[in-house]
């Protein structure tokens, strides 16, 4: 009995997991995030016709995934976090599809 | 009564509990670190609510900027585009101070991190203050929707109502962001107090993670409201 009491004690106190990101891997991150915009800011002051939509939808892609896989540390996350940060943007993602489906084949409409 | 006679093993005496407790360990987790993947997968629940949040009224926002493609564009060149880019980049910086927070929190660095969440609060108040800056310009420009909309568009005055529905879009998606960047800066100044308290280290950072979490989340709002409201190329570009 006590020994297993003792145990359960040492087990109580288990500190979480620290992953220390590097100072190095901080910066990039920041300066690529400036990039990016600046990136965004040039693409539209130039007429690219039906590719400016496009591009700044992806460098915006782009950035939110590097806050999230590096500022929010998800890329040393359980896989449950990442079950649940991936399920958001499925469904996300539905909630968009399902509803250009909707509207972009009315053919009532004016497009 | 005949509890006893089940032939299990007497219940076990109670032993006196004196080992020590880490004071913000909750009872009902097995060890802090459960409790920090508890509560870290709790606040991702919470932020997945908030992308659906923001996702629903952008969902609307590109539906109505899909059929007025023009409209759009003339509402988007009535921002002032260098003002967004300044206050996309103050949000980046205040995300990279956040992040640093809770490296020193992670590190034990107990003033280290007051400092870079004092930071954070300094860099997340500048947006504010320019956001305030723009509200007030848009309001005398006649550009909030309702009784008080007076721009007009003599090219084409049948785009006025169209470019009202842009600007309403404008107002309540910055506004539900700057709300939750006024949220966020309160949270900061609790989190302000409670880190100069020495509060967090290295077996218990998860609470400035979670604030961490939340702050980035708001940038990570920001960084998809810039271009679509400030950065729409068009025939009208200004």
């Amino acid at each position: 009995m006590a020994d297993v009491t003792t145990t359960e004690i040492n087990h109580s106190e288990h500190a979480p997991h620290v992953h220390i990101t590097p100072m190095w891997i901080y910066l990039t991150v920041f300066f690529a995030l400036a990039v990016g915009t600046v990136l965004t800011v040039a693409a539209s002051r130039f007429d690219l016709g039906m590719w400016n939509t496009p591009i700044a939808l992806v460098i915006a892609t782009i950035k939110a995934v590097l806050v999230i896989l590096f500022f929010m540390h998800v890329i040393h996350s359980p896989r449950l976090t990442w079950v649940v940060v991936i399920a958001s943007f499925l469904w996300l993602g539905v909630l968009f599809v399902l509803m250009f489906a909707d509207y972009l084949t009315r053919a009532w409409n004016i497009y | 009564m005949s509890e006893v006679t089940l032939g299990g093993p007497p219940p076990a005496p109670q032993v006196e509990e004196h080992h020590e407790h880490h004071p913000f360990l909750q009872h009902h987790f097995e060890d802090l670190g459960q409790q920090h993947e508890a509560s870290t997968l709790g606040m991702w629940m919470f932020l997945s609510t908030e992308i659906l949040f923001f996702g629903g009224v952008l969902a609307a926002y590109w539906i109505y900027r899909v059929m007025y493609p023009e409209a759009w564009a003339i509402g988007a060149a009535q921002q002032i585009w260098w003002l967004g880019a300044i206050n996309t980049i103050v949000l980046i910086i205040s995300s990279l101070t956040m992040a640093l927070a809770v490296r020193n929190a992670q590190m034990g660095r107990r003033m280290g991190t007051v400092y870079m969440l004092i930071a954070t609060l300094f860099f997340g108040t500048i947006f504010l203050g320019v956001k305030m800056y723009e509200y007030t310009k848009h309001w005398q420009e006649g550009l909030f929707p309702g009784a008080a909309f007076t721009f007009q568009w003599p090219q084409n005055p049948a785009l006025v109502p169209k470019i009202e529905l842009f600007m309403t879009f404008y107002w309540c998606l910055t506004g539900l962001h700057a709300l939750h960047m006024v949220i966020g800066a309160g949270l900061l100044i609790w989190f302000i107090w409670r880190s100069w308290k020495g509060h967090f280290g290295p077996e218990y950072y998860g609470p400035v993670e979670i604030m961490g979490l939340y702050w980035h989340f708001v940038d990570i709002v920001w960084i998809f409201l810039f271009p679509f409201l400030y950065l729409i190329h068009g025939a009208h570009h200004g």
